[in-house]
């Protein structure tokens, strides 16, 4: 059907490279760490909010400026919307960047 | 307060959501109350051009698609700019536009939790899922749980889960079609249904994914030109200053300064958790959504795909921000568009109407025409991605993997899907009559429930876990299924309100906070208890697939041809 289920010899002698190549570890232990702290900024981002809603909702309502009527409430939800843009800029700067550089060098030296 | 709760009503009728689903329920005035309009020229006139073009679109789209990689996935020919605005085109739906809209013209700051619900899980999915999923799978995410685990029970484990999802998602979007339509067009419920259903057949079926994803971008593209045209209108009117905007809405709105801050969609800590976790966890296992990453060439173009799609999204809620307060101060202060008079927000059609009416306050009649142009086809695109997906998990995962055993042929299964378009589009039309007078609020809960409790736990596990088994995610994801969906079910919205019971079983209104962790929690029990031989050469095949999905070694090339 695919080539997932019939593997060349080619290939498994790649897979067999890449498992034993240094770098690869690397690759996956900086990726995966990036990703996962990216993750818990943005779950710590948007249930901090949550969380502020849920128990202390008042405090959203505090005025920006005395004799404004604009509330802290607006910048931070703002915030959150830009801030999970802003988060995966930065996974995707880095990704795309570092990430794949390295990423292409091991499959080279796996040919 | 009526008008929040009939905006809110409103909101979750379109599929939207509520974080306080009891009182928005309780309102019980989903769209199903919709006033028919007098028929709008301008609006049938600009809505015939939208779907002239995109029946062209689909033409052309029939001609490239000749093969299954060009159906289910546009033959991974498109760039991840692209994607993104389809994505944003597949998710943006018209419950965000009117719904939220509606929603921050009744109660102001609440919209804005709703808006922040509905971004936060698309970083999720870039940073745990887009890469692995396109690097491992090939046109459905039950590709990807498949991939060392058992094909037939994964498969139809995971079929089911998408299925499930798509059929309840599709319900919600025909119900608020047919009431928008026969709202903005003047057209009876039952002409607007049906045209939304041979529209949305067209397409999926000659046109597979090439015709979904052009019929997406251009509807995103419409959608956010029109809705920053009616915010910047906002925003000039008020020399470009929210202060000055703000000072105008509360001195219009009778609530005053409670729009400035949260009120009443927040009651109890739980739910407002459980909503975050359904609406965050949710996203990231909509099938429809997931099979766009199969669309692009590569892990490198899925993850730029994400970035575009957060961006338009997010900047597109902010607008829909606008464009609420904008409705108060310049819709609510014109008797032209209210029932009552000015002082009460009440609007002609109902609230949902907010964005509507002020795109006629900014821009005209010819204005209101295109903005209502734009809510039918954002309707139409999204119910297209939406049936491409379940025709894809029947023809691909229970057609091809489960009652083929992977021995189709690929112009047989295309084939399968086709007609299963068809089909779906005739569920979809049949629902939709059926649910017409209910109360589909709590449907958009539902759906996304269930995707954050059987779908997300298990594709994330098959991903990053080598421990699990099929044994394991099949119960774990069985259980995460029932239980959302069996404590929706008594909850008050269901309970209460559709069957008519007095107490309901289920306290609070939103089951991810408890079904979503049991998914996870069953899942690893079962696969630990797991010592069968074929759990163990499940365990021992992660390694390769790991290889695969961080690399993309081996991952499906562009095309098939």
């Amino acid at each position: 059907m695919s080539s997932s289920n019939q593997p060349t010899a080619a290939h498994l002698a790649s897979v067999d490279h890449i498992r034993n190549n240094p770098k690869f570890a690397e690759l996956v232990r900086k990726r995966n760490a990036f990703a996962w702290t990216l993750s818990a900024a943005m779950l710590i981002i948007y249930f901090g909010f949550i969380l502020i809603i849920a128990f202390n909702k008042a405090w959203l309502g505090t005025l920006l400026s005395e004799g404004g009527v604009t509330t802290i409430g607006f910048p931070i939800g703002v915030g959150v919307i830009l801030s999970a843009i802003a988060l995966t800029g930065v996974y995707v700067y880095r990704a795309n960047g570092e990430f794949d550089d390295m990423n292409r060098q091991i499959i080279e030296e796996s040919r | 307060m009526k008008t929040t709760n009939t905006a809110i009503a409103s909101a979750l009728a379109f599929g939207g959501m509520a974080l306080l689903g009891t009182a928005a329920l309780a309102a019980g005035a989903d769209m199903g109350g919709a006033t028919k309009q007098p028929t709008n020229w301008h609006a049938i006139i600009m809505f015939v051009i939208f779907v002239g073009a995109t029946l062209g679109i689909t033409y052309w789209a029939a001609g490239r698609t000749k093969t299954a990689a060009d159906f289910y996935a546009a033959g991974g020919g498109i760039t991840g700019f692209q994607n993104g605005l389809a994505i944003a085109g597949d998710y943006m739906s018209a419950a965000s536009f009117l719904g939220i809209s509606a929603l921050v013209y009744g109660s102001g700051y609440d919209g804005l939790i709703f808006s922040v619900g509905w971004l936060v899980g698309w970083p999720i999915i870039l940073f745990l899922i887009a890469e692995r999923l396109r690097n491992l799978g090939k046109y459905t995410f039950a590709d990807v749980c498949g991939y060392r685990l058992a094909r037939m029970p994964i498969r139809t484990f995971a079929a089911t889960g998408s299925l499930i999802v798509v059929i309840f998602y599709l319900i919600g979007q025909m119900v608020g079609a047919g009431q928008l339509i026969k709202l903005l067009f003047g057209m009876d419920y039952v002409y607007a249904v049906m045209i939304v259903g041979a529209l949305m057949m067209v397409y999926v079926t000659f046109g597979g994914m090439v015709a979904t994803t052009w019929v997406q971008i251009i509807k995103a593209c419409l959608l956010l030109g029109g809705a920053t045209f009616i915010a910047f209108g906002v925003m000039s009117h008020f020399g470009f200053s929210f202060e000055k905007m703000f000072v105008k809405a509360i001195e219009v709105h009778p609530k005053k300064t409670a729009i400035m801050a949260p009120g009443a969609l927040v009651t109890n800590p739980v739910d407002a958790i459980s909503l975050g976790m359904a609406l965050m966890f949710g996203t990231a296992g909509l099938p429809h959504i997931l099979m766009r990453f199969f669309t692009v060439p590569d892990a490198r173009e899925a993850r730029k795909s994400v970035f575009y799609a957060t961006g338009f999204i997010g900047y597109f809620y902010i607008l829909t921000f606008i464009i609420g307060f904008g409705a108060i101060t310049m819709v609510a202060t014109n008797p032209e568009y209210l029932v009552k008079g000015v002082g009460a927000l009440d609007l002609k059609g109902g609230n949902n109407m907010a964005a509507v009416w002020l795109a006629h306050a900014i821009g005209g009649n010819l204005f209101l025409g295109f903005i209502s142009a734009v809510a039918f086809a954002t309707i139409l695109a999204v119910v297209s991605g939406l049936t491409l997906a379940g025709a894809s998990a029947i023809s691909h995962d229970l057609y091809a993997s489960v009652i083929m055993h992977g021995h189709a042929t690929e112009g047989k299964e295309v084939t399968v899907s086709k007609i299963s378009s068809i089909g779906l589009g005739v569920i979809a039309v049949l629902l939709g009559l059926i649910f017409e007078k209910q109360n589909v609020a709590f449907i958009v809960a539902l759906t996304f429930s269930v995707a954050a409790s059987a779908n997300f736990p298990v594709l994330v596990l098959s991903m990053f876990w080598g421990g699990l088994t099929t044994r394991g995610a099949v119960l774990g994801g069985v259980i995460g299924l029932l239980m959302s969906v069996i404590m929706v079910v008594l909850s008050k919205a269901v309970w209460v309100q559709s069957f008519g019971f007095k107490e309901a079983l289920f306290p609070f209104a939103y089951p991810a906070l408890f079904s979503v962790p049991a998914a996870f929690f069953f899942s690893w029990l079962f696969s630990v208890l797991d010592n069968s031989p074929s759990a163990q050469a499940e365990r021992a095949a992660f390694e390769a697939q790991a290889i695969r999905s961080e690399t993309g070694l081996g991952a499906e090339g562009a095309a098939s041809h």
